[in-house]
């Protein structure tokens, strides 16, 4: 655990930093709001119904995919770390993964999930 | 005591380095893209322009913190902190000089020696997803909402190719600790080329080059704020110091993924031919320092210089990139890597 504590420590002092930054504007900048300029800017319109509305569904497919792939990317890190150690037998074995990975990845491809038009 | 002590002491200097830079990147890009467009830049406050930076952020903080009313208060003021304390922090990992002697003691120049430091970091940038997508999220506002998620969508895409382009170092270093990673890359290729991984892995490093664009939201890539179609983006609804912190994170992480990138693939601190001259320990620690200095500084502009003579993307585009192109070709990089390992070649 040891080695972690300046990383934690870094974590807190920045923390610090930026709530002190955002606290210490509180403090000195002026305050007068009214209701034209507390509400949301769209352009100089009137705002039309709330932002928090249905939007593409790509983004989610994005963002599945990405938990998928990025699983398999972590997989990656041991292997590689141990690679020298495991000599033809890990080669051999990655090369299957990736083929097992490529597989899916074709598939993805094929079924147009990756298309922004 | 010294196990807190010296850290602290270590991240105070780091963090206000860090901030100096970033006050005088902000004043270099500016005066960077005025020449590039044939203007003056900034040159009223103190000579050159120099007091500019801090002309800004007294600015900053005489104005008025404006939290449009429809907005989630919490998520809105944590946004910003989160973009900040991501970018700061990833620094903690990044060893920026070998070793140095100060009044008979022996400090080592990185604040967290771990033995995961690639990991560290990749897991405290994907974290800075979270910054930039609650901010376009909690805003209630439409042009924040699509900024938002193109930009999370954006940063998860290339971080995949981002994370397989490393793996090829990792082969080679078998460590995913970042002091052994640099100290790897000292010596020399056919004797004359410094060791560097960035000629060991070119194609690795181009592609790390170009994920490290997109995380960092920099033009090409700078679609969650591109202004024609999305007003501000993700910060349109921000004002006063909170829109400074997103401000100050967007350099920040500029700063600490030039850094990164140094580390990893332009040999860290290791300044080439040094040994050939008869320098004290003390100097060439200095030597080593200045070294990591220039070197991230030249990645600095190279950034600045890449904003402001290439175009953006269009959406479609950085998608087609990160998915069909970058993505298979770091998975087959990374097999080329273990096989020309796997006979001894690399």
């Amino acid at each position: 655990m040891e080695p972690y504590i300046p990383i934690f420590l870094m974590l807190v002092i920045s923390t610090a930093l930026a709530i002190i930054l955002l606290k210490l504007q509180q403090s000195l900048g002026p305050k007068n709001p009214n209701k034209e300029k507390l509400s949301t800017y769209e352009s100089g319109m009137e705002p039309i119904r709330s932002a928090h509305e249905r939007f593409s569904i790509k983004y989610y497919m994005v963002a599945v995919l990405f938990i998928l792939f990025d699983i398999e990317v972590i997989f990656f890190y041991p292997w590689a770390v141990n690679f020298k150690m495991l000599g033809l037998f890990g080669f051999v074995e990655m090369l299957v993964f990736i083929g097992i990975l490529f597989i899916g990845y074709f598939y993805v491809l094929h079924k147009g999930a990756l298309k922004w038009d | 005591m010294n196990l807190i002590l010296e850290p602290i002491v270590k991240i105070l200097i780091v963090l206000f380095i860090n901030l100096t830079l970033v006050s005088y990147l902000v004043l270099i890009e500016r005066k960077v893209s005025a020449y590039i467009q044939n203007r003056i830049g900034p040159n009223r406050v103190g000579p050159w322009g120099l007091l500019q930076s801090v002309a800004d952020v007294v600015k900053l903080f005489f104005k008025e913190d404006i939290v449009p009313k429809d907005a989630n208060k919490f998520i809105h003021s944590l946004a910003p902190v989160i973009s900040v304390v991501v970018a700061f922090s990833t620094f903690a990992v990044i060893p920026f000089g070998n070793k140095i002697t100060l009044y008979g003691n022996e400090y080592n120049l990185v604040i967290a020696d771990v033995n995961v430091g690639v990991l560290v970091i990749l897991a405290l940038t994907s974290l800075g997803v979270y910054g930039i997508t609650l901010s376009g999220w909690s805003s209630n506002n439409k042009y924040s909402l699509l900024g938002g998620l193109r930009s999370s969508a954006q940063m998860i895409s290339y971080e995949l190719s981002m994370g397989i382009s490393l793996i090829g170092i990792l082969l080679m270093t078998q460590s995913m600790r970042l002091t052994q990673i640099v100290a790897e890359q000292g010596g020399y290729i056919f004797g004359f080329i410094p060791n560097w991984n960035i000629f060991l892995q070119p194609i690795g490093f181009i592609i790390f080059l170009v994920s490290t664009f997109a995380e960092t939201n920099r033009l090409p890539f700078d679609l969650p704020e591109a202004e024609e179609e999305l007003v501000g983006g993700y910060h349109t609804e921000y004002s006063g110091m909170k829109f400074g912190l997103f401000f100050l994170a967007e350099y920040a992480s500029m700063i600490t993924a030039s850094a990164f990138i140094v580390t990893l693939f332009l040999g860290g601190w290791q300044a080439p031919f040094i040994e050939y001259f008869n320098f004290s320990p003390f100097v060439i620690s200095l030597l080593q320092l200045s070294a990591f200095a220039i070197k991230v500084l030249f990645v600095l502009l190279f950034f600045i210089l890449i904003r402001w003579t290439i175009p953006r993307f269009r959406y479609d585009q950085l998608m087609n990139i990160g998915w069909k192109v970058m993505l298979p070709l770091s998975l087959l990089n990374l097999i080329v890597t273990a096989f020309l390992i796997l006979i001894n070649i690399l």
